[in-house]
């Protein structure tokens, strides 16, 4: 995918001009190759990501699933390239309610997050969640949230509770481009960059906030340049290709693990199904979404890369197929088959 | 003519102050604006500055001199030409508070007794089980409790951290966290930009990675841009994660109606607050409960949201001298024990029902005053064990009537006590109207001791 640069140096605001040269948003950092290592290990991260949320949708449409189940298929190069870049279990990660991708990511176990999405006793939340609140302090990841926006405060928090520990972990704060919009997120902005706080904003615009387009919502659509004010740095980075994501995200945590403050990564994605499983997506073309399917899938740029370079046969990669599959179907049998938590944990967990 | 010079108000609440420093000396010339004195309120050292040109012919309120009453006059200023020596030099008495004539009451307000001040009257606690016998108690403000309470828990546990507007180099808005930051370094007392949803927000993530952050709301008013996160990150957290992340943090700061502040800063938020399942909710009457209630807050794992009141902050009670002071969360306290009605209240509206109770005690009705010091969870318990003896029950607070407190202790009692009442519930609030600024209208839309005895009068039917 062609990425659009960000456009530096403001034309109409020559006075902005040079203060906020230092800050501007730069061009994307280049996608480095990976490894075949590195190739296999995102191949198969982003296709146990897509398989799991494909069954997800079946067992929603099954009636298994309830509520509301935000699918994250098309983005999935985002939170791999992302999770590449820091130290799974030190650093901590916050999402919004469009979570699933980013709790397996972050070795979470299938079977518990399909338990929770299905809300049942060994769900990660014993049910009491569903799939936009599981958390796991072992992998540091601390939701799942359901208010557009509210997470960027949070995780703001968790980089401020690194800052005062004086540790060098990083927090990822993970939000779309509906929440950049959201006036908590400024607050934010302000205090991280103030307190230098290692925080990396990742800001996931996969181009529609429920059913509305960026150009519809955004005076400023370069996303890259909402923290231009505050003097945060921030770049734009092509999500279709994990290698590109994974090189902007080792930039920004090594920015952020050396104590110069917040980063802001915009990263370029798409998602493939409607906003939430009862969205039928009407807003845009189906040829939008094939467009996108045909020539920018995240997972199959790797997968070409790996057949081209002989790293993988199409029966190795038939191999990681089937293994994912089977993951994916143990978990959906596991949540269907796990009994509904006890009646009991209505009254538990309310407070301590 | 001479100029009376009168002790200035300098704070919505300010009734009194010392008279610390004159910057001017009998027989200098004053011009408008001159700084001409120094006084120390409450909260800050203030400078008084001259609104009229001449010459200061006395001065009748000595420097140092302490609780100076707002309008007392402390200085006389006469015009070029005038004969200083003419002037009386026996400081005036603060007149009165001027009354306004009283407008008709409308017909449908209870016809009240004149409000009686909201200076403390001296109160017998009845003491609380918790402190061992033989204690020494020292008056101490509330303002006071409450630091020495947060500089307690900072001692102790290196994870516990306050932030919010002031709290830092200003010394806090209400004075609260005076003297923190010298003792804990700006790492520790942190002084935040006028960001409420954002720094509710971050320090509720904080608590989320395991510290143990105090937020400080300069008032309770500007928490509402901040209830969003209060409520749906970090009341609920616990429970959606299957008990597996919560939040130990507090939220504090006045609560309720100042004085003549106007509707968007006088807002009772109790009954907010305590509707709400995975969140605590404190509201301190004496200086004692705010020390020990507030050391307990700070260490429990679960947000608790305590309410002050920038009221009784100034007011001082015996604070036992103990080393760890801790009091329960979730237990009232019998302020006085009695036997034929029961009153129920806690914070500010403590200060209507203690002299309340005290001038039915004089009419021969023995009253039980409880105070519940903790809204979620209620005890409830307590309150029904004294309606078992007395079998009538009158609840006092400030905030408004719909789903107030008063209520939901009405409703609780019907369903578990019914059988013990001997007469309906009635509760003083609140009127039910945004807080009005003009002087007269403010005092009716709060409660009153009056109307508390009227009450009682009611269900006692004397």
């Amino acid at each position: 995918m062609a990425v659009a640069k960000a456009k530096v140096g403001s034309k109409s605001a020559p006075a902005a001009g040079r203060k906020t040269a230092a800050v501007k948003s730069a061009t994307s950092t280049p996608a480095e190759n990976f490894s075949k290592e590195q190739e296999l290990f995102a191949y198969r991260e982003m296709l146990l990501i897509r398989r799991f949320e494909e069954k997800a949708g079946q067992m929603y449409g099954m009636g298994l699933i309830g509520g509301f189940c935000h699918l994250y298929i098309g983005q999935e190069a985002v939170v791999v390239g992302m999770q590449m870049a820091i130290r799974t279990g030190e650093d901590q990660t916050i999402t919004s309610y469009r979570d699933h991708g980013h709790m397996l990511v972050a070795g979470m176990d299938p079977n518990g997050v399909m338990a929770e999405l299905t809300g049942r006793r060994s769900g990660y939340s014993h049910g009491k969640g569903g799939s936009m609140h599981m958390f796991s302090i072992e992998k540091q990841f601390f939701g799942g949230n359901g208010i557009v926006g509210a997470q960027v405060p949070l995780g703001t928090g968790l980089a401020f509770a690194n800052r005062y520990r004086k540790t060098d972990n990083v927090c990822l704060t993970y939000f779309g481009d509906g929440a950049a919009n959201q006036g908590q997120v400024y607050e934010s902005f302000n205090m991280a960059q103030l307190w230098k706080l290692p925080v990396v904003y990742v800001i996931e615009n996969n181009r529609y906030a429920m059913g509305t387009s960026v150009s519809r919502s955004s005076a400023q659509a370069d996303f890259s340049r909402r923290g231009v004010s505050f003097g945060i740095p921030g770049e734009k980075v092509d999500g279709m290709d994990v290698r590109a994501v994974k090189a902007a995200g080792d930039k920004a945590v090594a920015w952020c693990r050396a104590g110069k403050g917040p980063y802001i990564l915009e990263i370029e994605t798409y998602r493939y199904r409607g906003h939430s499983m009862s969205d039928p997506a009407k807003y845009r073309s189906k040829d939008e979404v094939q467009k996108m399917r045909n020539e920018h899938d995240p997972i199959e740029q790797v997968r070409s890369r790996l057949l081209e370079k002989s790293w993988a046969s199409e029966d190795d990669l038939k191999k990681i197929d089937a293994e994912v599959r089977e993951i994916v179907n143990n978990a959906a049998e596991f949540a269907q088959n796990d009994p509904e938590p006890d009646v009991s944990e209505l009254w538990t967990d309310i407070v301590k | 003519m001479p100029i009376d010079i009168l002790m200035p108000a300098l704070s919505p609440t300010m009734e009194e102050g010392t008279l610390s420093k004159w910057l001017k000396k009998e027989g200098d010339q004053v011009k408008s604006g001159d700084v001409i004195a120094e006084i120390e309120t409450d909260k800050a050292t203030m400078e008084v500055e001259a609104v009229d040109e001449g010459t200061i012919a006395k001065l009748l309120v000595p420097e140092g001199t302490e609780n100076v009453k707002v309008n007392t006059k402390i200085a006389v200023l006469v015009a070029e030409g005038e004969d200083a020596s003419s002037v009386s030099s026996a400081p005036a008495e603060a007149p009165k508070a001027a009354e306004a004539p009283a407008a008709a009451a409308p017909q449908a307000a209870p016809a009240a007794p004149a409000p009686v001040p909201a200076a403390p009257v001296a109160v017998t606690i009845a003491a609380d089980p918790d402190i061992p016998a033989g204690t020494t108690f020292v008056s101490t403000t509330v303002r006071e409790a409450l630091r020495d309470a947060m500089a307690e828990e900072m001692r102790r546990d290196p994870d516990v951290f306050v932030m919010g507007e002031e709290v830092a180099e200003y010394q806090g808005a209400y004075k609260v966290t005076q003297g923190l930051l010298q003792e804990f370094s700006a790492d520790r007392v942190i002084d935040t930009p006028i960001t409420e949803h954002g720094f509710a927000g971050l320090a509720t993530g904080a608590a989320l990675a395991g510290l143990r952050p105090i937020v400080e709301f300069m008032t309770f008013n500007f928490a509402m841009q901040a209830i969003d996160q209060i409520i749906n990150s970090a009341a609920k957290t616990l429970y959606m994660s299957g008990g597996q992340l919560g939040a130990p943090i507090v939220f504090r700061g006045p609560n309720g109606a100042a004085a003549r502040v106007g509707a968007q800063h006088s807002q009772d938020f109790s009954s907010w607050y305590s509707h709400i399942p995975g969140l605590k909710v404190v509201v301190p009457y004496t200086a004692a409960d705010a020390k020990g209630l507030l050391k307990a807050a700070i260490r429990d794992p679960n947000p608790v949201i305590f309410l002050e009141n920038e009221i009784l902050y100034g007011h001082s009670f015996d604070v036992p001298q103990l080393d760890d002071f801790v009091l329960p969360i979730g237990k009232a306290r019998i302020h006085k024990p009695g036997k034929d009605v029961t009153v129920v209240s806690f914070g500010i509206g403590m200060t209507y029902a203690t002299k309340a109770v005290a001038e039915l005690a004089e009419q021969g009705i023995d009253a039980e005053l409880i105070d519940l010091r903790t809204l979620r969870p209620l005890d409830i318990d307590t309150v029904i064990e004294s309606v078992k003896k007395t079998g009538r029950c009158v609840t006092v607070e400030e905030g408004w009537p719909q789903n107030s407190i008063g209520s939901h202790i009405a409703s609780e009692l019907m369903e578990k006590a019914f059988d013990f009442l001997d007469a309906p519930v009635l509760k003083v609030t609140g009127k039910d109207v945004p807080m009005p600024y003009a002087a007269n209208l403010e005092k009716l839309a709060l409660p009153n001791v009056g109307e508390v005895v009227a009450a009682v009068k009611a269900v006692t039917y004397r």
